[in-house]
């Protein structure tokens, strides 16, 4: 048994400490908004947050994240309040959406990071990021916006 | 169905009816000889219904076209929420099932495809919601005793004399009532959400891990399936032993299906370490022959002598022999693949005498037959649960229905519920690519520069041969179009262009835009090439030559305008320019580029768009963007070559997808048009490639040839 803590909740999992977090959340906890897109740490569908912390989860084994504060996108806001999230809607980002989660997951970071990130900054943290459907022109304009709205408190 | 039904001839009529649970139900659906189809549709919820509105007030709109990114979850929703004067807030949205009044307008099966689902459902979208609308004033008219000429609709009420009745309160009371056959649509001006445009409606869900795809798809007892696949295209399975697989802590089965060995487990890590340790013996068949650099040497040879006629007018050999310049140019493009970001699944549940299938599909009606056909049912014993695609650019639409197929094929031969899922490798080594072609040209100018005679011979596989769609005349028009229908022909009076189709063992399929992923490169960059050989500016140039086609010309001369064609770029920034057709829109774009260190560099593209009526503008600008995007991965990396006919690539470290910080600067301009609205969800994709290939030439001074571009390596003119 695992122990693990997933957005605040604790959980005990029968999995093999080489098991990727990214099947320990999706198959066996059900939190099935962290995608798999490649597997191999080249698209960031998988983004989570380990210790606040952007990680590729289907790289990532299990017994890493043992006892860790791990949060998927079921777990960056209460009521899809993030500002990134309002500005995801506000922008109409998401195409198909399946690259989504992870998307929003390292933009979490970089603007807490970075509460003022420049084009370049936004091509640092998000070029992990792949989007087949091209959504980067919206997903640059929505950071830019979350970074507005954090700054007017918008962080509710 | 009925018989009697099905052979009536199929016209859309509308009906209507009560829900169980109260409230009003509109479809589309053939009139029964003296029977009120009212009575269907209160015994159970009617499979083919287009809006459904709840006593609660909810109005749901089902829809015939699913959503993988193109935006119809919003478009189909606008279009019958203007008529029916729906308050946006209330909407719902639901994918249908499969039934033949879902069937597309024009095609007449199922499916979501070229472009064509806001224009194909215009009119049937706007009827439902018009005709739910007087039925729904009619129940007013009648409850409050008003004249119905006095009673109006605003934002999901009826306004009758003083009363405010809501569209839920009246719902079951319209079910009663006659359904009018002809009923009176809004005038353009009265639009208040067509034009203008409104916020996706699937945003929310995209933005909290809601959203389900048919990944994410999960009941207690499923299990997950991974297939191991012949190696080699076509091979298959000599002999094999899955005692390793087996021990491996969560496989439960392990069987042979037609397409590979299917291992099952509790969870798909399981599914897939039990794969690594399977042990298969693949005959590999004739495929093992097959190399990319073989195929293109013999597509080569073919394309010098002339193909199969694919348009012809006059006689290119005396043209030819007429003009004052001879120009030659020998094209090769690879294999593409789709690489949707949700990779392949299906999740199927066999229970007795009934199947249940979940996926992301664009053909649901095509794929639920082909599961009746292996498990030997009738279609009415199939359910087809249609979710969210993650991507689908052609890819989820397989009239083999390959995946579909495969998943059934492992829940029938294991007996479990099972969720088949695909690895990235597994997608892109899965066959249906974009096919490879060659293209052979030669032209002829006159002393002034302008084309006489041009002969154009195309190599390639056909990706509608072994289809339903297949050409009786052996031209496979998906392959020549963009040329042979070239609007720059209408002037040149001496050309020929020839299709000759090769055969081989890798399967092929329509991939986003389609012919014109190749044929728009090929005829932007010639075109380009011959200005430059007349000394002429490209634009000016292909003005001359599109005099006769006033929709490419809107986008080319709005597009210049706003690219600020005719203003000198800053030192080390150059622009290339393209125009094309496709899909019933006209799409032009500039590109502006750099070189930095012998790779080129994309900093912005304008876009000029005439689609018509742009009935969700901001969406048409999300599909301009995303198809720039995809075009831009095409032209800079898009490759996959084989060998021994096994395929080099196996996921995004060596088939590259264009990231953020490779992603340009993007402006859409929409032309504003009243000709036949056409599509938007594919038309970007073909002039990106030509028009960043035109900039290069303008830094450089090398035309490329071959793609994808990242194989030629660049210098500036020095
Ligand atoms: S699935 Fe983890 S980076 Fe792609
Ligand atoms: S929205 Fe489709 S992959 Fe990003």
């Amino acid at each position: 048994m695992i122990a693990l803590k997933v957005n605040d909740k604790s959980y005990q999992v029968d999995a093999s400490p080489d098991m990727p977090l990214l099947w320990v959340l999706r198959d066996l906890l059900g939190l099935t908004g962290t995608k798999f897109g490649c597997g191999v740490a080249q698209c960031g569908a998988c983004t989570v947050h380990l210790n606040g912390e952007a990680i590729r989860s289907c790289v990532t084994k299990v017994s890493r994240a043992q006892g860790q504060n791990i949060v998927t996108i079921e777990g960056l806001s209460l009521n899809n309040d993030h500002p990134l999230q309002k500005a995801w809607v506000e922008f109409d980002v998401p195409q198909c959406g399946y690259c989504q989660s992870g998307q929003l997951m390292s933009a979490a970071v970089l603007l807490r990071e970075n509460p003022n990130p420049t084009n370049q900054d936004i091509d640092d943290a998000m070029s992990g990021n792949i989007c087949r459907c091209g959504t980067y022109p919206r997903i640059r304009q929505a950071i830019h916006k979350a970074a507005e709205m954090q700054k007017e408190g918008g962080k509710s | 169905m009925s018989d009697q039904q099905t052979a009536i001839s199929r016209r859309n009529f509308l009906k209507a009816g009560a829900l169980l649970s109260g409230g009003l139900l509109i479809s589309f659906t053939i009139p029964q000889a003296n029977r009120l189809l009212i009575q269907d549709a209160t015994t159970a919820f009617a499979p083919n219904a287009f809006l459904r509105i709840g006593a609660d007030n909810s109005i749901t709109v089902i829809l015939s076209h699913v959503e993988m990114g193109q935006g119809i979850w919003t478009t189909l929703p606008m279009i019958l929420a203007e008529e029916l004067d729906a308050d946006w807030d209330n909407i719902k949205v639901m994918h249908s099932g499969v039934d033949k009044d879902y069937n597309h307008t024009v095609y007449g099966i199922q499916i979501t495809g070229g472009s064509s689902s806001t224009w194909s459902e215009f009119d049937r979208y706007r009827k439902a919601g018009a005709t739910a609308r007087v039925m729904l004033t009619q129940a007013a008219a009648k409850r409050t005793g008003v004249a119905i000429e006095n009673c109006t609709t605003k934002n999901g009420y009826v306004i009758a004399g003083g009363k405010k009745l809501s569209y839920g309160e009246l719902a079951t009371e319209a079910s009663t009532l006659p359904v009018p056959q002809n009923v009176t649509l809004r005038p353009p001006a009265q639009w208040k959400l067509i034009g203008k445009g409104v916020k996706r409606l699937d945003a929310s869900v995209k933005t909290n891990g809601q959203a389900k795809f048919g990944m994410d798809i999960q009941f207690p007892g499923m299990l997950t399936a991974v297939v191991a696949h012949a190696p080699v295209f076509g091979g298959k399975v000599k002999s094999f032993d899955a005692s390793g697989a087996k021990a491996v802590p969560g496989v439960k089965e392990v069987v042979e299906i037609p397409t590979g060995i299917a291992v099952i487990a509790d969870h798909f890590w399981a599914a897939n370490q039990g794969r690594k340790a399977l042990k298969i013996i693949w005959d590999d068949g004739a495929g093992a022959n097959l190399s990319t650099k073989t195929q293109v040497d013999a597509y080569q040879k073919l394309a010098h002598t002339d193909g199969l006629k694919a348009a012809q007018k006059g006689n290119v050999d005396q043209g030819l022999a007429k003009a004052a310049k001879l120009l030659k140019a020998e094209y090769v493009f690879p294999y593409l693949a789709h690489a949707p970001m949700e990779p392949l699944n299906c999740t199927v549940k066999i229970s007795n005498d009934k199947c249940e299938i979940w996926t992301g599909t664009q053909l649901p009606g095509i794929d639920l037959a082909a599961a009746a056909r292996i498990l030997g049912m009738k279609p009415e014993q199939i359910t087809m649960n249609v979710v969210f695609l993650g991507g689908g650019f052609g890819r989820r639409a397989t009239i083999t229905s390959d995946f579909v197929s495969e998943a059934v094929h492992i829940a029938k031969a294991s007996g479990k519920f099972v969720k088949m899922v695909w690895t990235r490798e597994d997608d892109m080594k899965g066959g249906y690519y974009r096919p490879m072609f060659v293209h052979r040209i030669n032209t002829g100018l006159d002393a002034s520069g302008m084309p006489i005679a041009w002969r154009h011979n195309i190599v390639g596989q056909s990706i509608m041969a072994g289809t339903p769609f297949e050409s009786k005349d052996g031209v496979d028009s998906t392959s020549v179009e963009g040329i042979a229908d070239s609007p720059y022909f209408e002037t040149v009076p001496d050309h020929f262009v020839g299709l000759h189709t090769a055969k081989e063992v890798v399967p092929v399929l329509w991939f986003r835009s389609v012919g014109h992923t190749h044929t728009a490169y090929v005829m932007e960059t010639m075109v380009d090439e011959l200005a430059h050989t007349a000394g002429q500016d490209p634009v000016a140039y292909r003005r001359k030559l599109l005099q006769k086609s006033p929709r490419h010309l809107a986008a080319l001369n709005l597009v210049a305008q706003k690219a600020e064609w005719d203003k000198k770029l800053p030192e080390g920034r150059y622009k290339g320019i393209a125009v094309h057709e496709a899909f019933g829109s006209y799409v032009a774009q500039v590109a502006e580029i750099s070189i930095d260190n012998g790779k080129p560099r994309v900093h912005k593209v304008t876009c000029a768009i005439d689609c018509g009526l742009a009935v969700n503008p901001d969406g048409v600008k999300a599909q301009m963007e995303s198809g720039i995007i995809f075009g831009l991965t095409m032209a800079l990396y898009g490759e996959l070559t084989i060998e021994k006919g096994q395929l080099q690539q196996s996921n995004f470290y060596d088939y590259r997808i264009a990231r953020m910080n490779e992603s340009p600067e993007i402006d859409v301009y929409i032309v504003d048009s009243n000709e036949k609205m056409g599509g938007a969800g594919e038309c970007a994709v073909p002039p990106t490639a030509p028009a960043i290939a035109n900039a290069i030439f303008a830094a450089t001074g090398k035309r490329i040839y071959n793609l994808p571009i990242m194989n030629t390596p660049l210098k500036h003119i020095s």
